[in-house]
Protein backbone atom coordinates (compact mmCIF):
# COMPACT_ATOMS: atom_id res chain seq x y z
CA UNK A 1 0.00 0.00 0.00
CA UNK A 2 1.19 3.41 -0.84
CA UNK A 3 -0.09 6.26 0.92
CA UNK A 4 1.31 10.12 -0.11
CA UNK A 5 -0.47 13.14 1.45
CA UNK A 6 2.00 16.09 0.84
CA UNK A 7 2.26 19.68 -0.23
CA UNK A 8 5.50 21.05 -2.08
CA UNK A 9 6.09 24.52 -3.77
CA UNK A 10 7.86 24.26 -6.79
CA UNK A 11 8.52 28.14 -8.07
CA UNK A 12 5.01 28.89 -9.54
CA UNK A 13 3.61 25.15 -9.14
CA UNK A 14 2.18 24.41 -5.73
CA UNK A 15 1.79 20.60 -5.16
CA UNK A 16 -1.15 19.33 -3.00
CA UNK A 17 -1.24 15.39 -3.51
CA UNK A 18 -3.13 13.01 -1.59
CA UNK A 19 -3.80 9.50 -2.03
CA UNK A 20 -3.90 5.96 -0.60
CA UNK A 21 -3.31 2.64 -2.99
CA UNK A 22 -3.62 -0.53 -3.18
CA UNK A 23 -2.79 -1.06 -7.18
CA UNK A 24 -0.82 -3.44 -8.67
CA UNK A 25 0.00 -0.61 -10.85
CA UNK A 26 -1.00 2.96 -9.80
CA UNK A 27 -1.33 5.61 -12.99
CA UNK A 28 -0.54 9.20 -12.16
CA UNK A 29 -1.66 10.85 -15.34
CA UNK A 30 -1.50 14.34 -16.22
CA UNK A 31 -0.73 16.69 -19.04
CA UNK A 32 2.63 17.77 -18.83
CA UNK A 33 4.07 20.43 -16.27
CA UNK A 34 1.50 18.77 -13.80
CA UNK A 35 3.97 17.71 -11.62
CA UNK A 36 4.09 13.76 -12.18
CA UNK A 37 7.34 13.31 -12.47
CA UNK A 38 7.77 15.85 -8.68
CA UNK A 39 5.70 13.46 -7.21
CA UNK A 40 7.55 10.71 -7.88
CA UNK A 41 11.19 12.13 -6.96
CA UNK A 42 9.06 12.86 -3.33
CA UNK A 43 8.03 8.97 -3.26
CA UNK A 44 11.81 8.15 -4.20
CA UNK A 45 13.21 10.56 -1.76
CA UNK A 46 15.20 12.76 -4.45
CA UNK A 47 13.00 15.57 -2.84
CA UNK A 48 11.48 16.21 0.21
CA UNK A 49 8.08 17.69 0.74
CA UNK A 50 7.42 21.12 2.46
CA UNK A 51 4.38 19.09 4.64
CA UNK A 52 3.09 15.89 4.87
CA UNK A 53 3.66 11.87 4.68
CA UNK A 54 4.93 9.56 2.75
CA UNK A 55 4.41 5.54 3.43
CA UNK A 56 4.38 1.92 1.66
CA UNK A 57 3.13 -1.18 3.49
CA UNK A 58 2.84 0.98 6.50
CA UNK A 59 6.26 2.26 7.02
CA UNK A 60 6.77 5.67 7.07
CA UNK A 61 9.24 7.05 4.72
CA UNK A 62 9.03 11.17 5.01
CA UNK A 63 7.35 12.42 7.97
CA UNK A 64 7.58 16.57 8.32
CA UNK A 65 5.73 16.30 11.92
CA UNK A 66 8.96 14.00 12.73
CA UNK A 67 11.30 15.04 10.25
CA UNK A 68 11.31 11.81 9.30
CA UNK A 69 13.85 11.23 5.85
CA UNK A 70 14.65 7.49 4.95
CA UNK A 71 17.37 8.60 2.63
CA UNK A 72 16.85 7.69 -0.98
CA UNK A 73 19.59 4.45 -1.18
CA UNK A 74 17.37 2.71 2.07
CA UNK A 75 14.17 3.03 0.14
CA UNK A 76 14.31 0.02 -1.76
CA UNK A 77 12.27 1.63 -4.29
CA UNK A 78 13.47 1.28 -7.47
CA UNK A 79 13.06 4.20 -10.49
CA UNK A 80 12.93 4.09 -14.46
CA UNK A 81 13.73 7.88 -15.11
CA UNK A 82 12.29 9.24 -18.14
CA UNK A 83 15.81 9.97 -19.39
CA UNK A 84 16.94 6.22 -17.90
CA UNK A 85 20.11 6.79 -16.78
CA UNK A 86 22.45 3.87 -17.68
CA UNK A 87 25.56 4.45 -16.96
CA UNK A 88 27.81 4.52 -19.46
CA UNK A 89 30.92 3.30 -17.91
CA UNK A 90 29.51 -0.23 -17.63
CA UNK A 91 28.21 -2.32 -20.11
CA UNK A 92 24.69 -3.88 -19.93
CA UNK A 93 25.45 -6.71 -17.35
CA UNK A 94 27.23 -4.18 -15.05
CA UNK A 95 24.14 -2.19 -15.55
CA UNK A 96 21.87 -5.11 -14.85
CA UNK A 97 24.35 -5.95 -11.57
CA UNK A 98 24.45 -3.02 -10.02
CA UNK A 99 21.59 -2.82 -7.95
CA UNK A 100 22.60 -6.10 -6.67
CA UNK A 101 26.21 -5.40 -5.68
CA UNK A 102 25.20 -1.82 -3.77
CA UNK A 103 22.48 -3.75 -1.71
CA UNK A 104 25.37 -6.61 -1.50
CA UNK A 105 22.29 -8.92 -2.45
CA UNK A 106 23.52 -12.73 -3.23
CA UNK A 107 23.62 -13.38 -7.04
CA UNK A 108 20.56 -14.94 -8.06
CA UNK A 109 21.11 -16.45 -11.51
CA UNK A 110 17.53 -17.68 -11.17
CA UNK A 111 15.66 -14.65 -11.18
CA UNK A 112 18.93 -12.15 -13.13
CA UNK A 113 17.34 -14.99 -16.51
CA UNK A 114 14.37 -14.64 -15.26
CA UNK A 115 14.54 -10.82 -16.08
CA UNK A 116 16.95 -10.89 -18.83
CA UNK A 117 14.63 -13.24 -20.23
CA UNK A 118 11.57 -11.54 -19.73
CA UNK A 119 13.14 -8.49 -21.45
CA UNK A 120 14.59 -9.78 -24.25
CA UNK A 121 18.42 -8.30 -23.29
CA UNK A 122 20.47 -11.45 -22.85
CA UNK A 123 22.33 -11.01 -26.64
CA UNK A 124 22.98 -7.38 -25.07
CA UNK A 125 25.02 -8.81 -21.94
CA UNK A 126 28.18 -7.29 -23.52
CA UNK A 127 27.52 -4.16 -24.78
CA UNK A 128 27.87 -0.74 -23.72
CA UNK A 129 24.68 1.49 -23.15
CA UNK A 130 26.60 3.48 -26.51
CA UNK A 131 25.88 0.85 -28.40
CA UNK A 132 22.09 -0.13 -27.70
CA UNK A 133 18.63 1.05 -29.85
CA UNK A 134 16.55 3.15 -28.11
CA UNK A 135 14.19 0.39 -26.86
CA UNK A 136 16.61 -1.71 -25.77
CA UNK A 137 17.87 0.79 -23.50
CA UNK A 138 14.50 1.09 -22.15
CA UNK A 139 14.28 -2.21 -21.45
CA UNK A 140 18.05 -2.41 -19.94
CA UNK A 141 16.58 0.13 -18.00
CA UNK A 142 13.74 -1.58 -16.59
CA UNK A 143 15.98 -4.67 -16.05
CA UNK A 144 18.14 -2.52 -13.76
CA UNK A 145 15.54 -1.23 -11.66
CA UNK A 146 13.69 -4.70 -11.14
CA UNK A 147 16.87 -6.78 -10.35
CA UNK A 148 17.74 -4.22 -7.51
CA UNK A 149 14.74 -6.04 -5.95
CA UNK A 150 12.74 -2.71 -4.95
CA UNK A 151 9.62 -3.06 -3.23
CA UNK A 152 8.10 -0.56 -5.54
CA UNK A 153 8.74 0.63 -8.87
CA UNK A 154 8.67 4.32 -10.56
CA UNK A 155 8.11 4.23 -14.03
CA UNK A 156 8.71 7.83 -15.53
CA UNK A 157 6.72 8.25 -18.62
CA UNK A 158 8.47 5.11 -20.11
CA UNK A 159 6.95 5.44 -23.78
CA UNK A 160 7.63 9.22 -23.68
CA UNK A 161 10.70 9.27 -26.08
CA UNK A 162 9.96 6.42 -28.35
CA UNK A 163 7.92 6.62 -31.66
CA UNK A 164 4.82 4.65 -32.25
CA UNK A 165 6.08 1.45 -33.57
CA UNK A 166 8.51 1.21 -30.11
CA UNK A 167 6.29 1.91 -28.23
CA UNK A 168 4.35 -1.39 -29.62
CA UNK A 169 7.55 -3.05 -28.91
CA UNK A 170 8.09 -2.20 -25.11
CA UNK A 171 4.48 -2.10 -24.37
CA UNK A 172 3.87 -6.10 -24.02
CA UNK A 173 7.27 -6.25 -22.09
CA UNK A 174 5.70 -3.59 -19.48
CA UNK A 175 2.64 -5.51 -19.24
CA UNK A 176 4.32 -8.72 -18.54
CA UNK A 177 5.97 -6.73 -15.58
CA UNK A 178 3.13 -6.09 -13.99
CA UNK A 179 1.30 -9.69 -14.34
CA UNK A 180 5.06 -11.42 -13.76
CA UNK A 181 7.21 -9.78 -11.38
CA UNK A 182 4.87 -9.54 -8.57
CA UNK A 183 6.21 -5.45 -7.45
CA UNK A 184 3.76 -2.60 -7.20
CA UNK A 185 3.98 0.07 -9.69
CA UNK A 186 3.61 3.44 -9.60
CA UNK A 187 2.93 4.65 -13.63
CA UNK A 188 3.10 8.13 -14.76
CA UNK A 189 2.06 9.24 -18.23
CA UNK A 190 -0.11 11.77 -19.90
CA UNK A 191 -1.54 9.18 -22.28
CA UNK A 192 -5.07 7.85 -21.41
CA UNK A 193 -4.34 5.00 -23.81
CA UNK A 194 -1.61 3.93 -21.56
CA UNK A 195 -3.56 4.40 -18.44
CA UNK A 196 -5.71 1.78 -19.88
CA UNK A 197 -3.79 -0.56 -20.64
CA UNK A 198 -1.68 -0.75 -17.77
CA UNK A 199 -2.94 1.14 -14.59
CA UNK A 200 -5.30 -0.58 -12.39
CA UNK A 201 -5.66 2.40 -10.20
CA UNK A 202 -5.87 6.04 -11.89
CA UNK A 203 -4.86 9.24 -9.72
CA UNK A 204 -5.33 12.14 -11.83
CA UNK A 205 -3.41 15.27 -11.65
CA UNK A 206 -4.66 18.71 -12.52
CA UNK A 207 -1.68 21.98 -11.66
CA UNK A 208 -0.37 19.67 -8.97
CA UNK A 209 -3.79 18.57 -7.09
CA UNK A 210 -5.54 15.72 -6.87
CA UNK A 211 -8.51 15.99 -9.34
CA UNK A 212 -9.68 12.16 -9.48
CA UNK A 213 -8.91 9.32 -8.17
CA UNK A 214 -10.68 5.68 -10.13
CA UNK A 215 -10.49 3.16 -12.51
CA UNK A 216 -10.43 3.82 -16.33
CA UNK A 217 -13.64 5.51 -16.48
CA UNK A 218 -12.25 8.80 -15.09
CA UNK A 219 -9.75 8.89 -18.12
CA UNK A 220 -11.16 11.57 -20.57
CA UNK A 221 -13.11 9.53 -23.63
CA UNK A 222 -10.98 8.85 -26.47
CA UNK A 223 -11.42 11.06 -29.42
CA UNK A 224 -11.29 8.31 -32.17
CA UNK A 225 -11.53 4.58 -31.64
CA UNK A 226 -8.05 2.64 -31.60
CA UNK B 1 74.42 10.76 -27.33
CA UNK B 2 73.86 12.34 -23.98
CA UNK B 3 77.24 11.42 -21.56
CA UNK B 4 75.19 11.89 -18.57
CA UNK B 5 77.55 12.17 -15.80
CA UNK B 6 76.74 9.64 -12.39
CA UNK B 7 75.82 13.63 -10.29
CA UNK B 8 72.90 14.38 -12.72
CA UNK B 9 71.99 11.09 -12.54
CA UNK B 10 71.48 11.70 -9.20
CA UNK B 11 69.70 14.76 -9.46
CA UNK B 12 67.48 12.96 -12.13
CA UNK B 13 66.70 10.05 -10.19
CA UNK B 14 66.28 12.59 -7.39
CA UNK B 15 63.35 14.96 -9.23
CA UNK B 16 61.59 11.72 -10.63
CA UNK B 17 61.26 10.44 -6.87
CA UNK B 18 60.55 14.09 -5.32
CA UNK B 19 57.87 14.71 -7.88
CA UNK B 20 56.15 11.02 -7.90
CA UNK B 21 55.87 10.60 -4.38
CA UNK B 22 54.81 14.52 -4.23
CA UNK B 23 52.01 13.65 -6.86
CA UNK B 24 50.88 10.12 -5.37
CA UNK B 25 50.54 11.68 -1.76
CA UNK B 26 48.90 14.90 -3.23
CA UNK B 27 46.16 12.88 -5.38
CA UNK B 28 43.95 11.52 -2.72
CA UNK B 29 43.51 14.80 -0.84
CA UNK B 30 43.56 16.54 -3.78
CA UNK B 31 40.09 14.48 -5.11
CA UNK B 32 38.95 15.00 -1.53
CA UNK B 33 39.80 18.33 -1.94
CA UNK B 34 38.15 18.61 -5.51
CA UNK B 35 35.05 16.99 -4.46
CA UNK B 36 34.19 19.25 -1.57
CA UNK B 37 34.51 22.45 -3.67
CA UNK B 38 32.59 20.57 -6.84
CA UNK B 39 29.74 18.83 -4.55
CA UNK B 40 29.30 20.83 -1.32
CA UNK B 41 28.19 24.09 -0.27
CA UNK B 42 29.85 24.81 3.69
CA UNK B 43 30.87 27.84 5.50
CA UNK B 44 34.45 28.89 4.78
CA UNK B 45 34.49 27.46 1.45
CA UNK B 46 35.17 30.10 -0.30
CA UNK B 47 38.38 30.81 1.95
CA UNK B 48 39.25 27.08 1.61
CA UNK B 49 39.42 27.33 -2.45
CA UNK B 50 41.63 30.90 -1.66
CA UNK B 51 43.97 28.86 0.62
CA UNK B 52 44.75 26.21 -1.44
CA UNK B 53 45.84 28.61 -4.59
CA UNK B 54 47.73 31.05 -2.32
CA UNK B 55 50.74 28.65 -4.16
CA UNK B 56 50.19 29.86 -7.01
CA UNK B 57 50.01 33.67 -6.27
CA UNK B 58 52.38 33.92 -3.74
CA UNK B 59 56.67 34.41 -4.53
CA UNK B 60 57.64 30.66 -4.41
CA UNK B 61 60.26 31.87 -2.19
CA UNK B 62 57.86 32.90 0.10
CA UNK B 63 55.43 29.50 0.46
CA UNK B 64 59.30 27.89 0.81
CA UNK B 65 60.32 30.50 3.86
CA UNK B 66 56.55 29.73 5.46
CA UNK B 67 57.11 25.68 4.78
CA UNK B 68 60.59 26.35 6.49
CA UNK B 69 58.80 28.21 9.41
CA UNK B 70 56.25 25.63 10.28
CA UNK B 71 57.88 22.24 8.84
CA UNK B 72 61.69 23.23 9.44
CA UNK B 73 63.19 21.98 13.32
CA UNK B 74 62.13 24.14 15.39
CA UNK B 75 58.91 24.61 13.34
CA UNK B 76 55.53 24.58 15.09
CA UNK B 77 54.51 21.01 13.07
CA UNK B 78 57.89 20.34 11.81
CA UNK B 79 59.15 19.57 15.64
CA UNK B 80 56.49 17.65 16.60
CA UNK B 81 56.84 15.67 13.37
CA UNK B 82 60.70 15.41 14.34
CA UNK B 83 59.67 14.07 18.21
CA UNK B 84 56.87 11.93 17.33
CA UNK B 85 56.99 10.62 14.70
CA UNK B 86 60.47 11.02 13.53
CA UNK B 87 59.76 12.27 10.55
CA UNK B 88 62.15 15.26 9.25
CA UNK B 89 61.60 17.35 6.15
CA UNK B 90 64.00 20.10 6.47
CA UNK B 91 66.98 19.47 4.23
CA UNK B 92 65.66 16.24 2.97
CA UNK B 93 64.44 15.00 -0.33
CA UNK B 94 61.04 14.36 1.51
CA UNK B 95 61.20 18.40 2.22
CA UNK B 96 61.58 18.84 -1.48
CA UNK B 97 58.31 16.71 -2.16
CA UNK B 98 56.53 18.37 0.53
CA UNK B 99 57.54 21.69 -1.19
CA UNK B 100 56.20 20.58 -4.59
CA UNK B 101 53.41 18.86 -3.58
CA UNK B 102 52.14 21.97 -2.16
CA UNK B 103 53.52 24.07 -5.11
CA UNK B 104 51.31 21.73 -7.38
CA UNK B 105 48.37 20.96 -5.57
CA UNK B 106 46.16 24.15 -7.05
CA UNK B 107 47.51 22.67 -10.74
CA UNK B 108 45.83 19.03 -9.18
CA UNK B 109 43.01 20.33 -8.31
CA UNK B 110 41.74 22.33 -10.64
CA UNK B 111 41.22 19.42 -13.29
CA UNK B 112 40.10 17.12 -11.06
CA UNK B 113 37.27 19.77 -9.81
CA UNK B 114 35.79 21.05 -13.31
CA UNK B 115 35.72 16.92 -14.23
CA UNK B 116 33.63 15.95 -11.01
CA UNK B 117 31.53 19.41 -11.69
CA UNK B 118 30.94 17.60 -15.14
CA UNK B 119 29.47 14.38 -13.98
CA UNK B 120 25.75 14.14 -14.57
CA UNK B 121 24.35 14.41 -11.00
CA UNK B 122 21.03 12.36 -12.67
CA UNK B 123 23.49 9.17 -12.52
CA UNK B 124 24.43 10.06 -9.39
CA UNK B 125 20.78 10.10 -8.29
CA UNK B 126 20.59 7.20 -10.43
CA UNK B 127 22.51 5.18 -8.17
CA UNK B 128 21.38 6.08 -5.16
CA UNK B 129 17.64 4.61 -6.05
CA UNK B 130 19.30 1.10 -7.10
CA UNK B 131 20.93 1.13 -3.28
CA UNK B 132 24.17 2.61 -3.46
CA UNK B 133 25.45 4.83 -0.33
CA UNK B 134 26.91 8.37 -1.07
CA UNK B 135 30.27 7.14 -0.50
CA UNK B 136 29.37 4.04 -2.83
CA UNK B 137 28.01 6.41 -5.49
CA UNK B 138 31.43 8.53 -5.39
CA UNK B 139 33.77 5.24 -5.73
CA UNK B 140 31.43 3.55 -8.71
CA UNK B 141 30.30 6.76 -10.46
CA UNK B 142 31.91 9.88 -9.93
CA UNK B 143 35.25 9.16 -9.71
CA UNK B 144 35.13 6.58 -12.64
CA UNK B 145 33.66 9.19 -14.32
CA UNK B 146 35.76 12.12 -13.47
CA UNK B 147 38.55 9.94 -14.03
CA UNK B 148 39.74 11.91 -16.88
CA UNK B 149 40.59 14.79 -15.05
CA UNK B 150 42.23 13.16 -11.86
CA UNK B 151 44.73 12.01 -14.60
CA UNK B 152 44.94 15.59 -16.09
CA UNK B 153 45.38 16.68 -12.52
CA UNK B 154 47.94 14.09 -11.67
CA UNK B 155 50.33 14.70 -14.92
CA UNK B 156 49.87 18.82 -14.61
CA UNK B 157 50.64 18.16 -10.83
CA UNK B 158 53.87 15.98 -11.51
CA UNK B 159 55.11 18.46 -14.80
CA UNK B 160 54.82 21.36 -11.81
CA UNK B 161 56.70 19.39 -8.89
CA UNK B 162 59.65 18.51 -11.69
CA UNK B 163 60.04 22.43 -12.47
CA UNK B 164 59.47 23.61 -8.82
CA UNK B 165 62.57 25.98 -8.05
CA UNK B 166 62.03 28.25 -5.88
CA UNK B 167 59.93 26.80 -3.04
CA UNK B 168 62.19 23.80 -3.13
CA UNK B 169 65.67 25.59 -2.83
CA UNK B 170 64.81 27.75 -0.14
CA UNK B 171 62.94 24.95 1.88
CA UNK B 172 65.81 22.17 1.80
CA UNK B 173 68.35 23.94 -0.33
CA UNK B 174 70.43 22.52 -2.87
CA UNK B 175 72.63 19.82 -1.50
CA UNK B 176 73.58 17.38 -3.80
CA UNK B 177 72.46 13.56 -3.60
CA UNK B 178 69.81 14.71 -1.29
CA UNK B 179 67.72 17.48 -2.38
CA UNK B 180 69.66 18.68 -5.24
CA UNK B 181 67.04 18.22 -8.21
CA UNK B 182 67.18 18.86 -11.58
CA UNK B 183 66.19 22.35 -11.69
CA UNK B 184 68.81 23.32 -8.53
CA UNK B 185 71.27 21.32 -10.48
CA UNK B 186 70.58 23.39 -13.69
CA UNK B 187 70.74 26.54 -11.72
CA UNK B 188 73.87 25.43 -9.54
CA UNK B 189 75.92 24.08 -12.86
CA UNK B 190 74.97 27.68 -15.01
CA UNK B 191 76.83 29.32 -11.92
CA UNK B 192 79.84 27.03 -12.35
CA UNK B 193 82.77 27.84 -15.12
CA UNK B 194 82.58 25.26 -18.07
CA UNK B 195 78.96 24.15 -16.46
CA UNK B 196 77.36 24.89 -19.30
CA UNK B 197 77.11 21.25 -21.40
CA UNK B 198 76.41 19.43 -18.31
CA UNK B 199 73.35 22.45 -17.80
CA UNK B 200 72.44 21.88 -21.66
CA UNK B 201 72.53 17.70 -21.55
CA UNK B 202 69.74 18.43 -17.98
CA UNK B 203 67.75 20.87 -19.75
CA UNK B 204 67.25 17.64 -22.84
CA UNK B 205 65.98 15.35 -19.92
CA UNK B 206 63.94 17.63 -18.69
CA UNK B 207 62.36 18.59 -21.66
CA UNK B 208 62.03 14.82 -22.32
CA UNK B 209 60.40 14.03 -19.03
CA UNK B 210 57.82 16.79 -19.48
CA UNK B 211 57.21 16.15 -23.12
CA UNK B 212 56.51 12.16 -22.05
CA UNK B 213 54.32 13.40 -19.51
CA UNK B 214 52.03 15.46 -21.69
CA UNK B 215 51.90 12.24 -24.17
CA UNK B 216 51.28 10.11 -21.21
CA UNK B 217 48.86 12.28 -19.80
CA UNK B 218 46.69 12.67 -23.41
CA UNK B 219 46.87 8.84 -24.23
CA UNK B 220 44.91 7.96 -21.18
CA UNK B 221 42.56 11.18 -21.27
CA UNK B 222 41.67 9.29 -24.95
CA UNK B 223 40.64 6.28 -23.37
CA UNK B 224 38.76 7.17 -20.51
CA UNK B 225 37.11 9.42 -22.94
CA UNK B 226 35.77 6.38 -25.27
CA UNK B 227 34.46 4.57 -21.82
CA UNK B 228 32.55 8.01 -21.03
CA UNK B 229 30.61 7.88 -24.13
CA UNK B 230 29.35 4.17 -23.32
CA UNK B 231 30.75 2.88 -26.69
Amino acid sequence: MLRVDVSKRLGGLTIEASFTSEGRVTGLFGASGAGKTSLINMIAGLSRPDRGIIAIDGETLDETATQTHVPVHRRRIGYVFQDLRLFPHFDVRQNLDYGRRMNRLAEDGVQQKRVTDMLDIGHLLDRRPGRLSGGERQRVALGRALLSQPRLLLLDEPLGSLDEERKEEILPYLVRLRDEAGIPMVYVSHDPSEMRKLATQIVMLRRGRVTAFGGAEILPVALAPA
Amino acid sequence: MLDISPTEWTAIELSLRVATVATLVATPVGVAVAWLLARREFWGKALLDAFIHLPLVLPPVVTGYLLLLTFGRRGLIGAWLADHLGIVFAFRWTGAALACGIMSFPLLVRPIRLSIEAVDRRLEQAAATLGAAPWQVFVTVTLPLALPGVLAGMVLGFAKAIGEFGATITFVSNIPGETQVISSAIYSLIQTPDGDSAALRLVVVSILISTAALVASEWFARRALLRLHGI
